[in-house]
């Protein structure tokens, strides 16, 4: 069998449920054997060389660099996973939804306590930078998201699972405890 | 202003559970409540800052904000859209040079919207300052602004005479119509006044009272249908130093009315039905919860209560009998759907956020200040006075065999007559239809928002089971549970709302979602699922109805829907049922919404998204095509 391609990304998250996947430890090993990694931080490579089976999604979108990332992977990827809280709800970076961004933008570089040092009030428009959306979107609210892996981040071992069953076409074990969280 | 605050909170004898009271009472001074004001009734009442606060936040009638002379309450239900409220809405809105939701720079108008004020069958309508002005038109309403304007006395600007019956009674003055169609045994001007109690109760015990009930088959009228000699029996069986009846008039599921109509033309028999309920029961409290929007009524109702205890049907050995003790005050509430249900109307009478309770225990164990709690309706308590008046195998030969005696319907949307009408149970939707003179229906919502939307194909089988699948009472969720009873209630949904849209309505984008706006705006948010679910849910329906929706956006509706059976009261629990409902009986027109070919969609706009954050630091809106 050959094996099947993954890519992975981060778009605005923390980089924790990256984190998370390494945490299956030597398990990566045998994971290994099993995939190999395309577009991904974990190997650096920066764009898509070949079509990808798995891609694996962490954060939501809060500017239209994210946006752009995300499209890309799904036009590159046959299964698109949303990995954890920001992706599939936003998240923490989604607090600032509920506040206009005019006002996050006043208080982040004008009148925030920490910004004295921006004496003459610079604002960050440079044609290079990203451009801010005005709220901070769930990646299934931008293009279709096949699957949905909750947790903040999700275990280690919910990870491994779902990926074994969706490598080896079996059905995923999803006892109570792994769905419930309050 | 400090001393006038000091004064209320006297009246009521610093009594925390008064707090509903001190609150209306200091709105009726002043208009609203601020922080010193909070801090006040803390201190005196010792209670927490917090408690107050939270208490005057939830209730729409409670303002923490200064509001105006004169405060304009446009009510936006269902069929008051039907008739044009839009119209009415901006007439009010250019005649006060304001918008909905803000009080005019002078502070004289303060527009609001309301959700159903008890007036389906005449709006629009709106509470101006506590007095009920209906069937408003845009003419009316430029009329009234500049009445108000020239400074002339708001009740004068009543455009219309009294209404019917005792609406012109001089203690009520309201320019509300009964709109009686049709009578029966409660809604009988044959009744004779207070006549059980002055000479049927000394002849019979307690015990008989019950039992009479319990072989009428009576049944809960406000919601659940649960058995009412049992509840009594029950009642009568706990322990404790008082026991409390309570009539339940917080009648605000939309499009039920029927409660104003029997307490504005049989106040006294309601009355009365509290009297042998505390006879049989062993009752010594009794309380009226009074909707907020039928204080027009408080006067004329208080009225009734003096003549009662003058002519001893209330107060000390009541009608001679020894020891029958019982008196009736009436509480009103300050606007909020969710004190409809029995456990959240006692938080509120005891001057608390109305917020259902977790049951066991339940009222009839622990209700009111914890004494076992009879909650009952209005129609509920009429009923009962029939019942010992004329025996219980009279009253059962009106209705069927498992629904006995009548049941008063409120009516309303597209019909020729809407109002109130006392059929006896098991009467077809279709008679219905015909007795009420409408015509090419679409639809019917029975038993309102919270209750189904049914079409054609369902209304010569009302009697069937199926429509009590989909219909979970709102009033009193807790009888299900309580004796863990199935209830064979297989007729109308006991609410008794049906409000009738005829074939040109737009069931989704008008109605659907109305009601789902409904329960957004109603929602006492205990319980993150009838919090956000509705919220979600009517997004998803507005994607649809974009033309974004796709099949499974049907399918996610229908089974998110099943999660919001997680919340914790009856309301919260139907919250979902217009989508739901709809879906079921009208999934065709979901399904011509709905992109046929495509498996997703998006409403995502990025060119839209970035325009507001590139604007505040001064930049161009530029997407590359790659």
């Amino acid at each position: 069998m050959a094996k099947k391609v993954i890519a992975t990304t981060s778009l605005a998250g923390c980089f924790g449920c990256h984190m998370s996947i390494l945490d299956i430890d030597e398990r990566i090993l045998d994971l290994i054997e099993l995939v190999e990694f395309n577009k991904s931080p974990i190997d650096d490579i920066k764009t898509f060389t070949k079509r990808v089976d798995i891609g694996i999604i962490e954060g939501g979108c809060c500017n239209s660099e994210n946006v752009e990332v995300l499209k890309y992977f799904r036009d590159n990827c046959d299964i698109l996973i949303s990995l954890g809280e920001c992706a599939i709800m936003g998240g923490l970076p989604a607090l600032r939804n509920g506040i206009p961004i005019e006002e996050c933008l006043q208080e982040a570089y004008l009148d925030g306590p920490t910004v004295k040092l921006n004496t003459k009030k610079i604002l960050p428009n440079d044609a290079e930078l990203p451009q801010l959306l005005d709220n901070v979107y769930p990646c299934h609210e931008v293009v279709k998201i096949d699957y949905f892996l909750p947790g903040c981040p999700p275990r280690a071992d919910l990870i491994w699972d779902a990926l074994v069953a969706l490598i080896t076409g079996s059905e995923m074990d999803l006892p109570y405890e792994v769905v419930k969280f309050d | 202003m400090k001393e006038k605050i000091n004064q209320i909170i006297s009246k009521y004898n610093s009594d925390r559970s008064r707090l509903m009271d001190i609150l209306l009472d200091i709105h009726d001074e002043k208009g609203y409540v601020d922080k010193n004001d909070v801090n006040q009734l803390a201190k005196s009442l010792g209670i927490s800052a917090a408690e107050v606060k939270e208490t005057v936040s939830f209730y729409h009638f409670f303002s923490d904000k200064p509001r105006a002379k004169y405060n304009i309450y446009l009510n936006n239900s269902i069929t008051a859209c039907m008739r044009d409220r839009s119209s009415v809405k901006e007439a009010f809105e250019k005649a006060c040079g304001t918008t909905f939701g803000h009080v005019t720079e002078d502070g004289m108008f303060g527009l609001y919207n309301t959700s159903c004020i008890g007036m389906n069958d005449q709006g629009p309508a709106a509470i101006i300052n506590d007095i009920v002005f209906t069937n408003l038109t845009p003419y009316r309403v430029s009329k009234l602004i500049e009445g108000l304007k020239a400074g002339n006395e708001l009740r004068s600007l009543i455009y219309e005479s009294n209404g019917d019956g005792n609406n012109a009674d001089p203690d009520m003055h309201a320019m509300v119509n009964n709109n009686i169609r049709k009578g029966s045994i409660l809604l009988n001007k044959d009744y004779k006044k207070f006549d059980v109690i002055e000479s049927e109760l000394a002849k019979r015990s307690p015990e008989d009272v019950i039992q009479m009930i319990e072989d009428s088959d009576l049944r809960g009228r406000g919601g659940a249908g649960f058995p009412t000699g049992m509840k009594w029996r029950f009642g009568r069986r706990v322990e404790g130093d008082h026991r409390v009846i309570i009539c339940n008039a917080d009648e605000g599921e939309p499009g039920t009315f029927k409660d104003r109509v029997m307490l504005t033309e049989f106040p006294d028999l309601v009355f009365e039905g509290m009297v042998i309920a505390a006879f049989a029961t062993g009752a010594d409290i009794g309380l009226v919860y009074l909707r907020y929007e039928y204080k027009y009524m408080l006067k004329y109702l208080n009225r009734i209560l003096s003549e009662m205890r003058e002519k001893k049907f209330l107060g000390q050995n009541i009608s001679g009998i020894k020891d029958f003790n019982f008196d009736i005050r009436i509480q009103l509430g300050a606007g909020a759907y969710v004190c409809g249900e029995e456990s959240a109307l006692i938080e509120s009478l005891e001057g608390k956020r109305g917020e259902p309770r977790d049951k066991p225990p339940f009222p009839v164990e622990k209700g009111y200040l914890n004494y076992p709690t009879i909650v009952n309706n209005v129609e509920t308590l009429a009923s009962a006075v029939r019942i010992i008046k004329n025996g219980a195998a009279w009253y059962s030969q009106f209705g069927t065999k498992d629904s006995t005696g009548t049941k008063l319907l409120s009516i309303s949307g597209d019909c020729k007559f809407p109002g109130i009408y006392e059929v006896d149970w098991g009467t077809s939707i279709r008679e219905v239809i015909e007795m009420c003179g409408a015509e090419k229906v679409q639809a019917i919502q029975v038993g309102g928002p919270s209750g189904m939307l049914i079409g054609p194909r369902d209304f010569d089988n009302l009697s069937s089971s199926d429509l009590m699948k989909w219909y979970k009472p709102s009033g009193m969720m807790v009888a299900e549970k309580f004796f863990d009873r199935k209830l064979s209630y297989s007729d109308l949904p006991t609410g008794g709302s049906m409000i009738i849209f005829n074939m040109e309505r737009d069931l989704l984008r008008d109605v659907v979602m109305n009601f789902m706006e409904f329960f957004i705006e109603e929602s006492c948010g205990s319980c993150s699922t009838c919090r956000n679910l509705p919220y979600i849910m009517k997004m998803k329906l507005e994607k649809i109805l974009n033309g974004h929706g796709v099949r499974k956006d049907i399918d996610d509706l229908l089974s998110w829907g099943k999660t919001i059976k997680a919340s914790r009261c009856g309301l919260g629990q139907t919250a979902a049922n217009p989508i739901l409902s709809s879906i079921v009986n009208f999934r065709h027109i979901y399904e011509q919404h709905v992109q046929a070919m495509a498996d997703y969609d998006n409403t995502f706009d990025i060119v839209k998204s970035v325009e507001a954050a590139n604007k505040f630091v001064g930049r161009k809106t530029e997407f590359h095509s790659n």
